[in-house]
């Protein structure tokens, strides 16, 4: 059994309420903290190495010590809960079973960050988390950790639960702050960072859900305990929803030292591909982050173990590795079709873009519809090289990361699995009745030429 | 003509209350919500008008955010509301089987409502839930792990809601 530092306690009876959560230990970080300064509380979250676990993986600390402080200006800490790419479903199951862990995280968040007014920015679908926090919130503030005072210590700090209304571009944190303004979800162009002018201009903190639960264990244990979790970088753990053509689908925490193999094929984990079928790839850390074929996914290029962690996964850079990202790991089977996998990620992206600038909202809609002809068999050669053209001048070319992640998916389908894009056009009839099947993916080491 | 009743309208002012004096305008996305909610589960004109009045905002300011967030509906719906997921994990999973048997047996195509104005079927992007695909938000929930079985329970499940209602 892995190290459990945030579900360690999920499945206690009742922990979903104050009472339950109490008993176990619950709030002492907030106990602890409020008789810390909060430039110490920053000081020890540098110390942990936690990363921010929403995607881009920046350490959390030093995010935290870029925030401004002008005098007589509030500041805010907005918890992103919008948990919308494909494959990402952990934050949903954090909040619907420890919702007073996040509570908890953002008391003393905001408490390191000077935020007395802190947002939890949940996507809209998530309708009756809304009415879980709304709970947890009620029952921290009855049982003082939260209002005006809070255990004598001054400090005051009020948390807001803050709908969204169906839109992926608002997990973008600039996106969401502009939603939370009560405006259409469109990226602001930076600088200025949040940090500086964020939230009704104000200096403001945007974190991820699990990031900020993290901060409770990081609080109760000592910065250097935490660092020692894990491996290198990749301090801690991480929690990974794991889906897609496997035994076990689900969320799972796990100390980032285990093998992606492990991970997949354990009990413990995934339990393996059902029906006895072959592994033919993955994504392993949400959509936007490159696909990889199975030999790539379990052993990197240079023949070493490949683990589940940040460094790990990114070994190879694009050309053979991947991303830890959201931790969204969508597993393929040996009968699932790459083309017709990536026509539905072009086509949420398409969805998605909010249409600012040309390169995403054009492009998008470009690679959704070659990426249709191709899987109707209805493509050509050329097709393949126009989509490989217009995913490379998305990249890098627009006003938030959401053009790249659309666009690195479709680059890596095709760095990976040209041959079955190949197939399509070849063979358009049986491409729609059959899949291409496993070509050579599931060999033990076969790097590709770029 | 549109209004909420007395207590939604407390409910308003105690969402307004969440944001800065001055601030109000955050409040339009709940707002939104609510006003889906209590008028018939979609926003007329009338009804992004009445909530521009309560912010006291311009009503294009409304307009241009209920256009931009799918969740709004801008034309009237069923009764029940099928919203089945069909991004990548849910595909590996079936979705699409499960939108096709939904349209032949409520002879319907996406996004269109069934003559009785009990059903509509929408199609959306990742729900967050890939886990347990393939899946429909409906309502305030998710329904997972959909097979054509459990389509024809939730189904028929609607239909006696709807005749015990009426
Ligand atoms: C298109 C797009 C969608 C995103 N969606 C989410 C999301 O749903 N949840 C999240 O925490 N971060 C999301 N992010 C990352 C946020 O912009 C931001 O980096 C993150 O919330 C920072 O928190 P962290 O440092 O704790 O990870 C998204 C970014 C982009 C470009
Ligand atoms: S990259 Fe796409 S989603 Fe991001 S701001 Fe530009 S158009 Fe909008």
């Amino acid at each position: 059994m892995g190290i459990k530092l945030l579900l360690d306690k999920a499945h206690v009876e009742g922990i979903r309420f104050y009472d339950a959560y109490r008993r176990e230990g619950g709030y002492r970080s907030v106990e602890k903290a409020l008789k810390m300064s909060p430039n110490d509380i920053v000081e020890e979250v540098k110390k942990s190495g936690l990363r921010g676990r929403g995607g881009a993986g920046f350490p959390t600390g030093m995010k935290w010590s870029f925030l401004a402080k002008p005098e007589g200006v509030p500041r805010y800490l907005v918890c992103n809960a919008d948990e919308s790419e494909p494959g990402t479903f952990k934050d949903r199951y954090l909040m619907e079973f420890l919702p007073h862990l996040l509570i908890e995280g953002l008391i003393v968040s905001s408490f390191a960050l000077g935020s007395n007014r802190t947002y939890i920015y949940i996507r809209g679908e998530y309708a009756w988390i809304v009415d879980i926090l709304e709970h947890a919130i009620a029952e921290a503030k009855a049982n003082g950790f939260l209002g005006t005072n809070i255990l004598g210590s001054g400090f005051d700090c009020e948390i807001y639960v803050h709908r969204g209304a169906g839109a992926y571009i608002c997990g973008e944190e600039t996106a969401l702050l502009e939603s939370l303004e009560g405006k259409r979800g469109n990226p602001r162009i930076k600088p200025p960072f949040p940090a500086i002018k964020g939230l009704w201009d104000s200096p403001t903190v945007v974190n991820n859900v699990e990031t900020l639960m993290a901060i409770v264990p990081i609080m109760n244990m000592g910065a250097e305990e935490y660092a020692k979790i894990g491996v290198g970088k990749s301090t801690g753990t991480k929690l990974i929803s794991a889906c897609g053509n496997i035994n076990k689908a689900g969320v799972y925490e796990i100390d980032m030292t285990i093998s992606v193999e492990e991970f997949i094929y354990s009990d413990e984990y995934c339990g393996g591909i059902p029906n006895g079928k072959k592994l033919k790839a993955c994504i392993p850390g949400g959509s936007s982050v490159p696909i990889l074929p199975a030999n790539l996914l379990l052993k990197t290029a240079k023949g070493e173990t490949r683990y589940m962690n940040y460094e790990s996964l990114a070994d190879g850079g694009f050309a053979t590795g991947s991303m830890m990202g959201s931790g969204g790991f969508i597993v393929l089977d040996e009968d699932q079709c790459v083309v017709r996998h990536t026509y539905t990620l072009a086509r949420f992206y398409r969805h998605e873009s909010c249409g600012q600038c040309s390169p995403c909202r054009e492009g998008t809609g470009w690679m959704e519809k070659i990426l249709l002809s191709l899987e109707k068999g209805k493509g050509k050669m050329s097709d393949i090289d126009l989509l490989w053209d217009i995913q490379r001048k998305i990249e890098g070319n627009t006003i938030c990361p959401l053009g790249d992640a659309a666009a690195w998916p479709v680059a890596a389908a095709i760095r990976h699995f040209r041959d079955e894009f190949e197939w399509h056009v070849l063979n358009p009839e049986e491409s729609q009745t059959r899949n291409f099947g496993l070509a050579h993916y599931a060999d033990p080491i076969h790097v590709p030429t770029v | 003509m549109v209004k909420f009743t007395d207590d939604k309208l407390a409910k308003a002012k105690e969402i307004i209350a969440r944001y800065p004096m001055g601030k109000h305008k955050s409040a339009l996305l709940p707002l939104l919500h609510l006003a889906q909610e209590n008028f018939g589960g979609w926003l007329s004109v009338e009804a992004m008008d009445y909530v521009a009045e309560i912010l006291n905002i311009e009503a294009i300011e409304v307009y241009e955010v209920a256009t931009f967030y799918s969740m709004y509906n801008l034309k009237p719906v069923g009764k029940f509301i099928f919203e089945v997921c069909q991004t990548g994990p849910c595909m590996l999973n079936g979705s699409d089987n499960i939108i096709d048997y939904i349209k032949q047996k409520l002879n319907i195509g996406v996004g269109e409502t069934t003559a009785d104005g009990l059903f509509t079927l929408k199609t959306v992007e990742c729900l967050g839930a890939c886990g347990y695909a393939p899946i429909m938000q409906f309502g305030k929930n998710y329904r997972e792990h959909l097979t054509k079985e459990r389509v024809d329970q939730l189904i028929e499940e609607c239909r006696n809601n709807a005749a015990t209602n009426n």
